[in-house]
C-alpha cells in the first residue's frame, strides 16, 4: 500500500513563504466538503515557516522549517477526535469539517500546534494533505507544486520504502520521542536543532595581519579529537552538528611556519562564534 | 458587388449569432437605433435598425440613420469589412491573408476615406454588436475535474493558472507544462548536462493574488468626496481626511470628462499632470504603456518623468565608463549562464539578492541554476551589510560595509591587485584607456593617500585581512561580480548617496579583471539562458495598442506588425517624478532626464514650467501608490492639499495611497477580470530580451477569469467611455474590444506561425521552443570586445551614430574602450560630485556626517522588498501580509517590520517584535522590531515601497503606522546634477514606542 509523505530539505529552504501562500490560496473562500471548511483568510497558518538563527555578526546562518500538520500514523488527534478525525488508506489525515464542529480540545490535542481554531466557524482545522487535489489526480499537494528550490517533497511510496529512504538520507521527524509517528521527514533538521562553533585563523607576519588558509583546526573533547577541518580563503572554519548543552570544547590550529594555538569554549543553548584566533610566526 | 454581397450577408449572420448568444440579444436590446453602412456618394449601402430588440435591414442610404460608417469606395469598404470581421472566419484566414493589406483599415481611416459618424455612445454600441458576433463562440479556457476550468494569466512575478468555478476564482497556481509543450534546453559543463524543470516559477506576490482580487480594499464603485463640489467649494486642504460618496458612472464620467475640459479651457496647455505607477497589472493592452498612454495623449498632459530608480548608480555614473545607455549602464546579458557554468570559479555577489528580487519580473527561474552552480563547487562571496536571503542560503563568506562605504572597498581592492600584479595587464593595455591616472589614484601617487585595505576599513568596518583575502581569491580566480537582482544592474547600493561611485567602481574592476573573457563577466546565473530570442512577441515597452511612437518602443518594432493610428502627446512640458511636490507646491522645479539613445542624455537639464506652459492644475491618477516610492513621503501629501491642484482625479483597483487624496475615484478591475495578451518579462525595449531570464519563454493569452468585481471597469474601458465624452471614442478604440485587440496583437507576433488563435484562446498559452542548436545559441557578452572583434550580441545598441569608429565596433565612449576616466563627464566638466575619474566621495548623509549622525546614529537600509513587488501585492489585505518576514500583526494592525542588530535593540531596551519609532527630522514611522544577527550593527533594515500610508494624526511630524520608511529618506538627489534618488543614505534614531502614550 502506498501512502503519502513529504520531505523537507531544511538546508533548501530559503522562507520564500510560497507554499505558505498556497495553502492559504487553497483554502481561504473555498468550502470542500469532506476535506475542508474555508481557512479565514489572516490568522490561521496550517503551513507555519519557523526560523531560528545561529552564530552572530559575522559567522551567522538561519535555519527555515516548514511545519504542518504531521498526518501522524498515532496521531493524537485521532485519538482524542472520536471519530472526528480519520487517517485514510493512503495516510492521509483528515478532520471531518462536520463532525469536528466545537471541538476546541482537538487543537490542544496536537503536540505541533498544527491544528488552528476557526473561532467564526467553531472548528479545528489542519492542512489535509491536499487531498481533494490529489484524488482528482494531481502529482503532488500545492506547497510542493509551489516550491522554488525544491526542499518540499511529495512521495506516495510504501512505508517500508519510505523508512528505507530515512534511514538512507538520515531524515528526522519532530520531536521523535511523542511516538506520534509523523508522515512528515526533514532533512538537514540539524540547522534547526543543533549548533555550530566557528571562527577565523589570522597569521601575524612582518606586522601584517592576513587571513590563513589551509590551517589545521582540530576539535577535541574530553582531550579527544572529534572533528577537523581546514580553514578557506578567509581563514574561516566551521564545526556543525553539535548537541546543545554540550559543554566544554577545545580547538586547536595548527599553520605550517606558524606557532599552533589552542582555544577553549562551552557550548550551552547558543552556537559559539569564537574570537580571532591570531598566530605567530615560529 | 462584392461590398453589396457582404452587406446583405450581415443581417443574417447578425441575426444568427443572435439565436445563440444572450449578450448580443441584450446588446440589441439594449438602445434603439439605426446605423447604416454606405460608399460616400450614397451609390451602395445597407441601414440596419434595431428596435425592441429586433433588427431590421434595407438596402440603400438611410437619412435617419443615427451611425454612419461609411468608405470612399465600395471596394475599399469590401476589403475592410473583410479585414475586420476575419477573427469570424479564423480558419479562412490563411487564405484570407494574401488578399489583406494591414495598412489598408489605418491609411483609410487616417484620410478619412473610412469614416465612423455619429454620436460616440452609439458610435460604440453598433461596433460592440459587431464585435460580439466576431467575438461568438470564441472559447476560452480548458475544462477541469470538479466542474472548474483552467484559465491562464500573468502577473509581474509570472505566468498563472487560474482555476474558475461558478464565475468565483479558486484558486490560482504556477504553471505545470503539459505533454505537448517543448522539451526544455539542455547546457553541458563540466561533464555534466543541466536542463531545467517544465513547469514555470512564480513570486510570491503573483501567487497572493487571488487575495489581492477579492481583497476588502477593492474600489468597487464610483466616489466623489463628500465636500468636493466641482460647482463650488473645493476644499482642497481636507483631501486625505474627508469621507467619499458613492456615485454612479455616469455621474463620474461626466463630472471627470467637464473637468478635463474646463481645466483645458481654463487654464490652457499643459494644466493636466499625469502620475502613474508602473507595475500594478500587467498586459499589452490595459498597461500603463498602452491604453492608459493612449488615452493620455489624446487629452495632452504634462509628463512626470520616471527616474531610472532601480538602475540609478548605473545609469548616472558607470554607463560613462563603458557605454551600454540603451540598458541604462547595466551590463549585456547575452550566454553568461553557459559560461558561469563551464568557466566560473567564483560567484560574487555585490548588493545582490536575486532570491528576493528575481532579477526583474523572472520569479525563481534562475534559483535551480544557482543550484546548479552550488553543486559544480563554484564559490560564494556576498558583500551586503544584511546577510540577504541569498547569502543566507547559497552560503560562502559574508563581508558586511558599513552602508554607503563599498566605493571605498572596491578601490581597496584595486589596490592589492596593482600591488600585486593580480590584473589583467594586457586587457588593461589593449582594450582600456585612463588606467595609469586610476592607478595613481589608487596608489595614493596624487594625493597622498593610498587606498590601501587599511584606509578602507576607517570607511567601511571590514577588516584589511578580509579585503586581501577577496582580492587575492578574486584576483586569482575566474569570478563572476553579481550586481543587484539580475546580476547584470541594480543592487540597493546604487541608490544611496554614493551610488554612482559604487557602481562605477564595479565596472572599473571588472575591467581590470578582464571582462568578457571565460568565466569573468557580470551576472549571477539570472540571464543568458538559450531560448529562442528571435521568436517575435511585443514587450510591454512596445506600447501595445498606445500608438505613441515617441514614449514607447512602438515604432521600433510592433507599430510596423500591428497598424494601428498613432498618438502623440502635444505637450513637451514635463516634471521630475520625485519632484512633483515641489512642482505643485512651488510652482517651480528642475530636474535631469532619463535617455537612453546617448551618454550626454542625462546631462539636459529640464524646468518645470515649460515656456508658454500653464503650471498643473489637475492630476489624473492611474494606478498604485506613490507613497512607498517617493523619498521624504509627507511631502506628497502636503502637495496633494494644495490649492493649486484644483482636481485630484484617481483611477485604481485599490484603496490606497494617493486614492485617499482624490476628488473623484473611477474603480478599476484588475487583470484577472478583462482581456490582454501578453509574454512574461517581457519588457521590450525597457531591458531589451529581458525574457532571457527565463527558463522558458511563456506567452500568454490573459483571460477574462472573471466578470470584474462590483461596477469596475477595465482600465480600457474607463478610457473608452471617457473619449465618449470627449469626441474621441473612434480614435481611441478603432471600434475594437480588449478582446479583438489582443488578436490583432496575436497577429502581428510569430504567434500564428505556431498555434492557432482558437487553440491559443483555449490554450491560453504557447511555449516558445529553446534553442537546440550550440550554433544558435548566444554568443557570451563582452567576448567580442575582450577579443577586439566586431559586437556580435544580439542587441541594435548603442545606435550606429554613437561610434566613433566602425559601426559595432568597441564601446560606446568616446575612445571606442574602457575609460578609467570618463570622456563624458570630462566634456561635461560640470558635477563635483562625479569627476571624470571615480573617486572616493563619503556619502552625504552618513556617519561622516558628524554633527547630524550624532543626533541620528543608525544607518537606514531600505531595499527593495522581498515578498511585494513596488507597493504591488502589500498592504490591501493580501494574503501576503501574513508572512512572518513582511508584517507582524500586533494589535490588530499589520505593522511593516524593521530589522535591527540585537546590540543595537539592547541599548535601547527594544525586545522582538516591539513597536519602534523610527524618526528623523523629516519624519516618523512606526514599525515592528526583528532583531537579527543578520544585521551589522548601527544598521536598521526595513524594505522600502510599503503601499500603505497611514500618518495617525494631520501633520508631517505624525507618525505613519502604514510602514512607508520612505518619508525618512531623503530627497537630496544622489549628486547634484542628477535626478537619481539615494534613499539608502539616510540616518535616523529608534526608540521603543507606547501607542498609549500617543492616543493611540
Amino acid at each position: 500500500m502506498k501512502k503519502w509523505n513529504l520531505v523537507i530539505d531544511v538546508a533548501e529552504c530559503h522562507n520564500c513563504n510560497n507554499c505558505f501562500l498556497a495553502v492559504k490560496d487553497e483554502y481561504t473562500g473555498n468550502d470542500i466538503p469532506g476535506y475542508a471548511a474555508p481557512q479565514p483568510l489572516h490568522g490561521h497558518k496550517w503551513l507555519n515557516i519557523l526560523s531560528k538563527e545561529r552564530g552572530r555578526t559575522p559567522m551567522v546562518d538561519a535555519a527555515h522549517v516548514p511545519t504542518i500538520c504531521n498526518h501522524c500514523d498515532d496521531a493524537p488527534c485521532i485519538a482524542a477526535g472520536k471519530g472526528a478525525v480519520t487517517k485514510r488508506a493512503d495516510g492521509i489525515v483528515l478532520i471531518d469539517p462536520e463532525a469536528a464542529k466545537g471541538r476546541k480540545d482537538l487543537v490542544e490535542a496536537c503536540p505541533y500546534g498544527a491544528i488552528w481554531w476557526n473561532d467564526e466557524l467553531s472548528l479545528p482545522q489542519a492542512w489535509p494533505f491536499d487531498a481533494h487535489l490529489l484524488d482528482r489526480g494531481w502529482s503532488a499537494p500545492r506547497p510542493v507544486q509551489s516550491c522554488p528550490t525544491g526542499a518540499m517533497q511529495a512521495l506516495k511510496i510504501s512505508d517500508e520504502d519510505m523508512a528505507a529512504l530515512a534511514r538512507e538520507q538520515n531524515l528526522e521527524t519532530l520531536r521523535p520521542e511523542l511516538g506520534t509517528r509523523p508522515r512528515v521527514y526533514y532533512k538537514n533538521l540539524y540547522r534547526y536543532t543543533k549548533l555550530f562553533a566557528g571562527g577565523a585563523v589570522l597569521g601575524i607576519k612582518r606586522g601584517v595581519i592576513d587571513c590563513l588558509a589551509g590551517a589545521q583546526v582540530g576539535l577535541r573533547k574530553d582531550g579527544k579529537p572529534i572533528a577537523s577541518v581546514e580553514t578557506d580563503a578567509f581563514g574561516d572554519f566551521k564545526f556543525d552538528r553539535l548537541e546543545p548543552g554540550s559543554g566544554d570544547y577545545e580547538i586547536t590550529v595548527s599553520c605550517d611556519g606558524y606557532r599552533p594555538a589552542a582555544v577553549r569554549f562551552a557550548l550551552a543553548q547558543e552556537s559559539a562564534v569564537l574570537a580571532d584566533i591570531v598566530l605567530e610566526l615560529a | 458587388m462584392l461590398f453589396s454581397l457582404i452587406l446583405w450577408c450581415l443581417p443574417a449572420a447578425l441575426r444568427i449569432h443572435a439565436w445563440r448568444s444572450e449578450n448580443i440579444r441584450a446588446l440589441m436590446a439594449a438602445r434603439d437605433f439605426t446605423a447604416q453602412i454606405v460608399v460616400k456618394d450614397g451609390s451602395r449601402g445597407r441601414w440596419f435598425r434595431f428596435a425592441g430588440g429586433r433588427l431590421t435591414s434595407g438596402a440603400g442610404v438611410n437619412n435617419d440613420a443615427e451611425v454612419t460608417v461609411r468608405f470612399k469606395t465600395a471596394a475599399l469598404g469590401a476589403r475592410i469589412l473583410i479585414h475586420l470581421t476575419s477573427g469570424m472566419f479564423h480558419f479562412a484566414w490563411p487564405l484570407l491573408k494574401p488578399f489583406l493589406e494591414p495598412m489598408e483599415v489605418i491609411s483609410a481611416a487616417k484620410n478619412f476615406a473610412f469614416e465612423v459618424l455619429g454620436p460616440d455612445e452609439l458610435s460604440v454600441h453598433f461596433t460592440d454588436i459587431m464585435n460580439a458576433m466576431l467575438t461568438h463562440g470564441w472559447q476560452q479556457g480548458m475544462p477541469m475535474p470538479g466542474g472548474e476550468i483552467r484559465y491562464v494569466n500573468q502577473t509581474n512575478g509570472g505566468p498563472v493558472f487560474v482555476y474558475v468555478k461558478d464565475g468565483k476564482i479558486v484558486r490560482i497556481t504556477p504553471m505545470e507544462f503539459g505533454a505537448g509543450d517543448p522539451k526544455p534546453w539542455v547546457i553541458e559543463a563540466r561533464g555534466r548536462k543541466f536542463s531545467p524543470p517544465r513547469r514555470a516559477t512564480l513570486s510570491p506576490h503573483g501567487l497572493a493574488s487571488k487575495s489581492l482580487i477579492y481583497s476588502e480594499k477593492r474600489l468597487l464603485y464610483p466616489m466623489k468626496r463628500v465636500d468636493w463640489d466641482p460647482n463650488g467649494e473645493r476644499n482642497p486642504q481636507t483631501r486625505g481626511k474627508s469621507g467619499y460618496v458613492r456615485i454612479s458612472w455616469d455621474e463620474a464620467l461626466d463630472i471627470a470628462a467637464a473637468e478635463i475640459k474646463r481645466i483645458r479651457h481654463e487654464h490652457g496647455h499643459g494644466a493636466i499632470v499625469n502620475s502613474h505607477g508602473s507595475h500594478h497589472t500587467w498586459g499589452n493592452i490595459g498597461y500603463y504603456l498602452s491604453a492608459h498612454i493612449r488615452f493620455m495623449n489624446a487629452i495632452g498632459y504634462t509628463r512626470m518623468v520616471l527616474n531610472p530608480d532601480s538602475w540609478e548608480g548605473w545609469y548616472w555614473g558607470a554607463m560613462h565608463h563603458y557605454g551600454n545607455s540603451m540598458r541604462m549602464g547595466g551590463a549585456e546579458p547575452y550566454g553568461q549562464l553557459e559560461d558561469t557554468l563551464q568557466n566560473a570559479e567564483m560567484i560574487v555577489f555585490w548588493s545582490s539578492d536575486p532570491e528576493s528580487t528575481c532579477g526583474s519580473y523572472a520569479a525563481f527561474e534562475a534559483t535551480v541554476r544557482r543550484q546548479w552552480a552550488k553543486q559544480l563547487g563554484i564559490k560564494m562571496v556576498h558583500i551586503d551589510p544584511y546577510l540577504n536571503p541569498t547569502a543566507n542560503w547559497l552560503g560562502g563568506k559574508w563581508i558586511a560595509p558599513i552602508p554607503g562605504t563599498s566605493p571605498a572597498l572596491a578601490h581597496a581592492i584595486a589596490y592589492v591587485w596593482i600591488s600585486e600584479g593580480l590584473y589583467d595587464r594586457d586587457y588593461i593595455e589593449t582594450r582600456t584607456t585612463g588606467f595609469d591616472k586610476y592607478r595613481a589614484y589608487v596608489l595614493g601617487e596624487d594625493d597622498g593617500t593610498p587606498k590601501s585595505p587599511e584606509w578602507q576599513a576607517q570607511e567601511t568596518g571590514v577588516a584589511p585581512q578580509i579585503v586581501r583575502a577577496l582580492a587575492r581569491e578574486w584576483g586569482t580566480k575566474k569570478t563572476y561580480l553579481s550586481c543587484g537582482g539580475k546580476g547584470v544592474a541594480f543592487g540597493g547600493a546604487n541608490r544611496s548617496a554614493t551610488g554612482a561611485q559604487w557602481a562605477r567602481a564595479m565596472v572599473c574592476l571588472m575591467a581590470m579583471q578582464g571582462l568578457g573573457k571565460p568565466g569573468i563577466n557580470f551576472g549571477n546565473l539570472g540571464t543568458g539562458t538559450p531560448v529562442d530570442l528571435e521568436f517575435y512577441f511585443p514587450g510591454y515597452a512596445e506600447g501595445g495598442i498606445s500608438g505613441d511612437v515617441e514614449g514607447t518602443a512602438d515604432a521600433v518594432q510592433n507599430y510596423q506588425r500591428m497598424p494601428h493610428l498613432i498618438s502623440m502627446n502635444t505637450v513637451t512640458q514635463k516634471i521630475p517624478r520625485l519632484r512633483l511636490p515641489e512642482a505643485i507646491l512651488d510652482g517651480k522645479t528642475e530636474g535631469y532626464p532619463t535617455d537612453s539613445r546617448a551618454l550626454e542624455g542625462q546631462f539636459q537639464k529640464f524646468s518645470y514650467p515649460s515656456p508658454g506652459h500653464a503650471p498643473v492644475r489637475m492630476m489624473y491618477k492611474y494606478g498604485s501608490s506613490h507613497f512607498g516610492t517617493t523619498m521624504e513621503s509627507n511631502r506628497l501629501a502636503e502637495a496633494l492639499r494644495s490649492e493649486n491642484l484644483e482636481f485630484v482625479l484617481n483611477q485604481s483597483i485599490w484603496n490606497e495611497g494617493e486614492v485617499k487624496f482624490a476628488d473623484l475615484i473611477l474603480p478599476a478591475c484588475t487583470n484577472f477580470e478583462r482581456a490582454d495578451i501578453s509574454e512574461w518579462a517581457a519588457s521590450g525595449g525597457y531591458v531589451h530580451h529581458n525574457h532571457n531570464q527565463m527558463n522558458h519563454r511563456v506567452i500568454t493569452l490573459q483571460h477574462k477569469c472573471i466578470e470584474p468585481l462590483g461596477e469596475s471597469r477595465s482600465d480600457y474601458q474607463i478610457f473608452l467611455d471617457l473619449s465618449k465624452r470627449l469626441g474621441l471614442a473612434s480614435y481611441f478604440g478603432e471600434g475594437k474590444t480588449e478582446l479583438i485587440w489582443c488578436r490583432e496583437i496575436y497577429l502581428s507576433s510569430d504567434l500564428p506561425k505556431a498555434i492557432s488563435w482558437r487553440k491559443f484562446l483555449r490554450k491560453g498559452y504557447y511555449v516558445v521552443p529553446p534553442e537546440t542548436k550550440a550554433a544558435n545559441r548566444r554568443k557570451t557578452s563582452w567576448r567580442w570586445f575582450a577579443e577586439g572583434r566586431k559586437k556580435d550580441v544580439p542587441e541594435p545598441a548603442p545606435l550606429p551614430a554613437e561610434y566613433g569608429g566602425n559601426y559595432l565596433e568597441g564601446l560606446q565612449t568616446q575612445s571606442g574602450l574602457f575609460e578609467f576616466e570618463a570622456s563624458s563627464l570630462k566634456r561635461y566638466n560640470d558635477d563635483p560630485e562625479r569627476p571624470p575619474l571615480n573617486t572616493y566621495i563619503p556619502a552625504w548623509e552618513g556617519r561622516r556626517t558628524a554633527a547630524l549622525y550624532a543626533r541620528y546614529p543608525l544607518q537606514l537600509i531600505s531595499p527593495h522588498p522581498r515578498y511585494s513587488f513596488h507597493t504591488q501585492s502589500d498592504g490591501k489585505d493580501s494574503t501576503v501580509n501574513d508572512i512572518s518576514e513582511h508584517r507582524v500583526l500586533i494589535d490588530g494592525h499589520y505593522y511593516w517590520i524593521a530589522r535591527i542588530n540585537p546590540a543595537d535593540a539592547r541599548a535601547r531596551g527594544i525586545a522582538q517584535h516591539d513597536l519602534i519609532k523610527l524618526y528623523n527630522d523629516r519624519g516618523a514611522v512606526i514599525c515592528a522590531a526583528v532583531l537579527t544577527e543578520r544585521l551589522l550593527p548601527g544598521v536598521v533594515h526595513a524594505y522600502g515601497s510599503s503601499a500603505e500610508y497611514q500618518p495617525i494624526g494631520n501633520t508631517n511630524a505624525a507618525p505613519d503606522i502604514g510602514g512607508c520608511v520612505n518619508i525618512l529618506t531623503p530627497k537630496r538627489h544622489m549628486t547634484e546634477k542628477t535626478s537619481a534618488s539615494a534613499p539608502n543614505s539616510c540616518l535616523i534614531e529608534i526608540e521603543k514606542w507606547d501607542p498609549e502614550k500617543t492616543g493611540r
